[in-house]
């Protein structure tokens, strides 16, 4: 089939073929670990544990409308999330910032929603959206503002703000907006501010915000100007220059952009699932958009798609494991084998004996071709 | 000497790639003991045919011969080992390596089975450079020397591994003249030793020099063979564009009006913070081309980055007819009316992996017609490219190719194209560097028709044949000042030269 696809090699093709192979050759691997670890377990050695876990992973995941409104429960942060991290690849920017610009947005959401838990959803959840999202632009905008005025690359500066976000809100929660009432230190209830659901049990409003989303970045990378500098700035930061675009103006924005991405996915996720802040709240999603936008190759629609992929494994995992026994991080060791491949992306050709041109991922380049470069003033 | 088999010889070599017959049964002969020449425009199959000679790309059809033998080089691995030695146009050498360790790479001398031999090496290698008149240093580390250095560790390189052919790919494109002389040198003491250099090139002046044979291809197929004594420059250039080209463009008669541009005392300081442009003083009037003349590295860079806004003066003023532009950024400077076509088109005037149409929008994205409030407006961004396609004859299947797969003539055809408009000055860094002959006289032509509109056209060239043939008046910058002023009617050719070297005419 491979061989086939091969022979007649339509753009689209090659560009999808890349993360799609990555995604076949992680299953592939993982199915192996599954298998020999079976012998280790109650279950005892068993070749055909992975075509049973694989099925209920699927079933799981898109199993019935409940399985498919989880999918997308799930998917919905990292479709922001994988946003952020993907305009800032197209910015020539790498912001790993995205787990400290979510909990930024998640715990910014979560005083405003508390505050006004009494008002009307419109007001109330508009606002904690908003506050929350621009809590991730303000967030983002510090990196690309040091890196713009003094050449600090955004890599070191966004993780450093990582730590320094979640002990800083770790210190908040306990002291500041502690809530009363409650035995641990957290944020009180949002009431009316959290997201509507709009069908089933759980699927929010945050679900078509983050497909708006998709659009609306897609949009503004392709159709307006702004788009156009934030490209160029990424793909010639001199020309750029050459061209009026400052980049020193440019670099800051698009970090700010891409921090209100995930602030918002940090928003989105604290009003239409998590409900409250509190100290050691989950950021994996901030870890997991790097790879979302990886696979996605920083496209919005790739991202999209993406975002479904890991989505769809987180939701479809817990059937997996009830049923097969076969333990939830295994999901982890696949994602981690999808971005392994991607960014070793010769082993991949070699094994399918892909023709290397034109192949080439956006993001995994951006890492190190960035490092070390000045953006003059 | 002709009665030795050729040193080389290539029969019918013949390679499709989608769309062009990139070479069209090409024969070569290289004999033993001679430069041969290759001499065609960019794009017309050279550096195909010789990446089949080095095992890059496989010949659909054809032979090689090497000492009368029959050869097939699968890689470059095999071209290696049959004597053949390839100096590519970017050199393939590791910055933060020494030149020994350079050399060595991919044929170390070992001193038992994990150790590198790095003296005995150092010793083959200084005895190999001195053997060709050339001292480097085999322990000093290869990012601290000049292009030229470099390229002749790639020399070095070459025979280390036993060449006996010598291939260079457009070896002069990055040397300075003097540097371009010292490299004749050592190719002419090569040649005299018995080895054999294919020296690939669109320069005809230098081709006519060096070489002892030259084979003309034009669109893949061989079109000519000459022996320099037998030819003439004119002669070569029509034959390798296929019609009579014009090695002079008719500059006409230049009728300067309004000082356009103003400069006074301008100082500026390059990357390192040393000061670069040290008080320069020059006008430029509507209507005429003045030609800045200068050895590189003379603070034209500088010069050029300080007017169009790229970098900030520490002193000094610009203006621009009348206007100050001190300082101002570069987009204001370019609303002020000002084209400017940059010496690096990769680095700064394009952005290679952008469509075409992206790139002929690259300055004027965010106005009308090209976005209207701010929203981009595709269908007028399109015609834009395709009416500047066609207008500057600039070779791609469409607007929305990448730039990445244009030839280099046609790159820079797309920056020209953009920046010629309506403007009020013209500043052109290094306008034609790289480009063969016809794409050229095409962009000199059109220079001068922007001149004969009234442009006020600002020349820097590190190429003294082009400032002269171009400019209607001639100022020589000499580490960070202008030390000379002449009329082209009355220019002569030496003292300039001196000046440039000495920034005094002695």
């Amino acid at each position: 089939m491979v061989a086939a696809l091969r022979r007649r090699a339509t753009p689209i093709w090659r560009v999808v073929a890349l993360p799609l192979l990555a995604i076949v050759l992680a299953l592939a691997i993982a199915a192996l670990i599954i298998v020999v670890s079976s012998a280790f377990t109650g279950i005892g050695f068993f070749p055909l544990l992975p075509l049973f876990a694989y099925g209920n992973l699927f079933a799981g995941a898109f199993g019935g409308l409940t399985a498919i409104n989880n999918t997308l429960v799930a998917a919905a942060p990292l479709m922001l999330g994988g946003l952020a991290v993907g305009l800032g690849f197209k910015g020539g920017l790498f912001n790993i910032g995205v787990a400290g610009q979510f909990l930024a947005g998640a715990f910014t959401a979560a005083v405003v929603g508390a505050a006004l838990a009494d008002a009307p959803t419109a007001i109330g959840m508009t606002a904690a959206l908003g506050a929350g999202a621009l809590a991730g632009a303000a967030l983002g905008f510090i990196p690309g503002f040091l890196k713009a005025r003094t050449g600090a690359h955004e890599v070191v500066t966004t993780i450093m703000l990582n730590n320094a976000t979640a002990l800083l809100l770790a210190w908040a929660v306990g002291d500041l907006v502690r809530a009363e009432g409650f035995t641990f230190p957290r944020t009180g209830e949002i009431g009316n501010a959290g997201l509507p659901v709009l069908l089933g049990r759980n699927l929010h409003l945050g679900v078509p915000l983050a497909f708006a989303a998709i659009f609306v970045v897609r949009w503004l990378l392709e159709r307006t100007t702004l788009g156009f500098e934030i490209r160029t700035v990424g793909a010639n930061p001199n020309a750029a220059r050459y061209a009026g675009m400052p980049p020193v103006v440019i670099v800051p924005l698009t970090m700010a952009l891409s921090g209100l991405l995930g602030g918002t996915a940090g928003a989105v996720q604290m009003l239409g699932v998590i409900g409250f802040y509190a100290s050691g709240i989950s950021a994996s999603v901030g870890f997991d958009s790097i790879a979302v936008a990886l696979l996605g190759r920083s496209h919005p629609i790739g991202i999209l798609f993406a975002a479904l992929l890991f989505g769809a494994f987180r939701a479809g995992a817990p059937l997996m494991q009830i049923t097969t026994q076969v333990p939830i991080e295994i999901i982890d060791i696949i994602q981690a084998l999808i971005i392994l491949f991607l960014a070793a992306d010769l082993i991949v050709r070699r094994v399918f004996r892909l023709r290397a041109r034109a192949l080439e991922i956006e993001g995994a380049t951006t890492v190190t071709r960035t490092w070390g470069e000045q953006v003059r003033t | 000497m002709t009665d030795r088999a050729p040193a080389l010889e290539m029969r019918g070599i013949t390679k499709r790639f989608p769309g062009i017959l990139a070479n069209d049964h090409i024969d070569l002969e290289v004999r033993p003991g001679e430069i041969h020449a290759l001499l065609g425009e960019n794009g017309a199959g050279k550096t195909t045919l010789m990446n089949i000679l080095y095992g890059l790309v496989a010949p659909d059809e054809g032979e090689i011969h090497i000492d009368g033998e029959p050869v097939v080089i699968r890689d470059p691995a095999d071209a290696i080992a049959r004597g053949i030695g390839m100096v590519h146009q970017h050199f393939m050498l590791v910055p933060v390596f020494t030149v020994t360790e350079n050399v060595m790479l991919g044929s170390e001398v070992m001193r038992g089975p994990v150790l590198l031999d790095l003296a005995e090496a150092g010793r083959r290698i200084r005895a190999l450079s001195d053997q060709l008149g050339f001292s480097i240093d085999p322990d000093v580390r290869v990012e601290q020397l000049s292009v030229g250095q470099q390229q002749r560790v790639e020399i070095v390189k070459a025979l280390y591994r036993r060449a006996r052919i010598l291939v260079l790919d457009e070896p002069t494109a990055v040397l300075t003249p003097q540097e371009t002389e010292e490299i004749f040198v050592v190719l002419r003491r090569l040649r005299d030793e018995g080895a054999s250099v294919v020296f690939i090139s669109h320069k005809l002046d230098e081709v006519v020099r060096i070489a002892d044979r030259i084979t003309v291809i034009r669109r893949g197929r061989v079109v000519g063979e000459r022996a320099p004594r037998e030819t003439s420059e004119q002669e070569l250039a029509d034959l390798m564009v296929g019609r009579e080209v014009l090695l002079r463009v008719d500059r006409g008669v230049s009728r300067p009006g309004e000082v356009v541009l103003e400069i006074r005392g301008l100082r500026a300081r390059d990357d390192r913070g040393h000061e670069a442009v040290r008080g320069v003083d020059l006008d430029v009037r509507g209507g005429e081309i003045v030609g800045v003349a200068g050895v590189a590295g003379n603070g034209q860079e500088e010069l050029v980055e300080a007017i169009v806004g790229l970098r900030k003066p520490s002193g000094g003023r610009v203006a621009l007819s009348g206007a100050d532009i001190t300082g101002a950024s570069p987009r204001r400077v370019r609303e002020r009316g000002v084209g400017y076509v940059p010496a690096d088109r990769q680095r700064f005037g394009l952005v290679l992996g952008f469509p075409l149409d992206d790139n002929f929008a690259l300055t004027g994205y965010h106005r009308p017609p090209f976005a209207r409030g701010i929203v981009r407006v595709d269908a007028a961004i399109r015609a834009h490219a395709e009416r500047l396609m066609a207008e500057y004859d600039v070779r791609a299947p469409g607007p929305s190719v990448r730039a990445s797969t244009l030839s280099g003539g046609n790159q820079q055809k797309v920056v020209v194209a953009r920046e010629f408009g309506d403007d009020r000055l013209l500043i052109l860094d290094q306008p034609t560097r790289g480009l063969d002959v016809g794409s050229t006289e095409f962009i000199h032509r059109r220079s001068i028709e922007q001149r004969d509109a009234g442009t006020a056209v600002l020349l820097f060239s590190a190429d003294l044949d082009e400032v002269l043939e171009l400019s209607d008046r001639i100022v020589v910058i000499h580490r960070g000042r202008i030390v000379g002023e002449f009329d082209a009617a009355t220019a002569e050719r030496e003292r300039i030269g001196l000046l440039m070297a000495r920034g005094e005419a002695a």
